[in-house]
């Protein structure tokens, strides 16, 4: 089948996220970002219709993710979506970003990877928690 | 390719002098390539006498394809001739499960109470097979499985050839995964197998006043049948999987409702029927 169409279950999950008011995205197997819905429109600045599908490092990257006490760049192995896809394993950690409006917030993520019958592995979805700065 | 509707009633079997006219033996499509060989779509109780028949003529391999597992696409399989006759060969295909093999979920039903022959028993040399994800070939088609919307493991199939195509969607609500119209192909269940198809033979158990009823059921509309089709660009649809309660009657009027959304000539879309014979180049 044709790669363009997506997995059963990430169709699914974006219908999930689409309808949540927590800010959520999806990746799919490869790394690719392939969706987040409204509400995380309000933490990037830019909806998904102006971002379009990326490679979800470079989307991340974007941010200049964090660490709030020593403000060091967040290293790929602390990222959580970047563990649930490597490692295929839930991973949750809180961090600082710059929104694309240039205003930095604080936040909590927690990703986790989904696998299809079979125990087919087909990608991520990764939940931000908002907090306020210094929380 | 040749397709014939064994049954294409859903849900359990309605016999009985309303339902003549569109059968009343649950889901089974015989697909008769050129060279001969015989790909079975489910094995719901129209499977009984198509199994007559390929005993007649002698078949000896049959390629089973199972969407998925509820009870109307796999309650014909135990009176399925080929599968008591030792020198059928009988491969089974469906979807893959996370707990159980394929021929361990189907063993069930050939265990007590349910029925006093163990599958071992069974003479025919059966094999069982998980889909695969990626296409693949048998007797010189190329088949494509993918899961789908509906309850449960449950995939749909696409039979390709080189000069025509048929998707087979008996069991699908594609409405559940987002509004149909509009979307993105590569975002709408069951566009990867039947994107483009000749012949579409899709799920219309309702009409669209039961559906607000039964959303979540596992199947569609008559209108999102009709928006679906258009949608993946079929060229010619066939409404599947009757609602048991349908009459020929009011399956009628329904495929009148449908021939008014599709627009046309209404020539693209009928109501399957049992017996029915669709010739593809």
């Amino acid at each position: 089948m044709a790669r363009r169409h997506k997995h059963l279950v990430l169709i699914l999950a974006r219908e999930l996220a689409s309808n949540l008011a927590t800010p959520t995205l999806i990746a799919n197997d490869e790394g690719q970002l392939v969706f987040y819905n409204e509400a995380a429109e309000e933490i990037v600045g830019r909806t998904f219709a102006e971002t379009g599908e990326m490679p979800l490092d470079d989307w991340t990257g974007s941010f200049v993710p964090r660490a709030r006490d020593s403000q060091e760049s967040l290293p790929a192995g602390r990222r959580p979506a970047r563990i649930a896809l490597d490692e295929r394993r839930a991973a949750h950690e809180q961090f600082r970003i710059t929104s694309l409006d240039g205003s930095d917030r604080d936040v909590a993520v927690t990703a986790f990877p989904l696998f299809a019958h079979a125990d087919e592995f087909v990608g991520i979805m990764a939940i931000f928690w908002r907090e306020q700065p210094g929380a | 390719m040749r397709l014939t509707i064994w049954g294409c009633r859903g849900s359990v079997p309605t016999p009985g002098p309303e339902t003549l006219e569109c059968g009343g033996n649950t889901s089974c499509v015989e697909v008769s390539l050129d060279n001969g060989t015989a790909l079975v779509l489910d094995a719901g109780t129209g499977i009984r006498r198509l199994g007559q028949q390929l005993l007649e003529r002698g078949t000896k391999r049959v390629h089973l394809l199972l969407t998925h597992l509820h009870l109307d696409h796999v309650e014909g399989l135990r009176f399925f001739g080929p599968l008591w006759d030792a020198q059928t060969t009988i491969d089974i295909w469906g979807p893959p499960s996370p707990l159980l093999s394929l021929k361990e979920r189907i063993g069930r039903s050939f265990s007590p109470p349910l029925f006093p022959i163990d599958l071992a028993a069974v003479p025919a040399d059966v094999e069982f097979h998980d889909v695969p994800r990626a296409p693949w070939t048998l007797a010189g088609a190329t088949l494509t499985a993918d899961l789908v919307v509906h309850p449960g493991p449950t995939v749909g199939f696409r039979v390709e050839t080189p000069t025509s195509s048929f998707a087979y969607l008996p069991d699908h609500e594609p409405a559940l995964a987002g509004v149909i119209a509009g979307r993105s192909t590569d975002w709408l269940s069951g566009a990867s197998v039947a994107e483009n198809a000749d012949v579409l033979f899709h799920d219309a158990q309702y009409s669209d006043e039961e559906y607000e009823e039964r959303i979540g059921w596992g199947h569609s509309s008559i209108g999102d049948a009709v928006t679906f089709s258009r949608a993946v660009g079929a060229r010619r649809l066939l409404l599947f999987h009757h609602e048991p309660a349908h009459s020929d009657d009011l399956l009628e009027g329904l495929e009148a409702q449908a021939r008014a959304v599709a627009g046309g000539d209404g020539s693209s879309l009928t109501l399957a029927r049992e017996g029915m014979v669709v010739d593809l180049p």
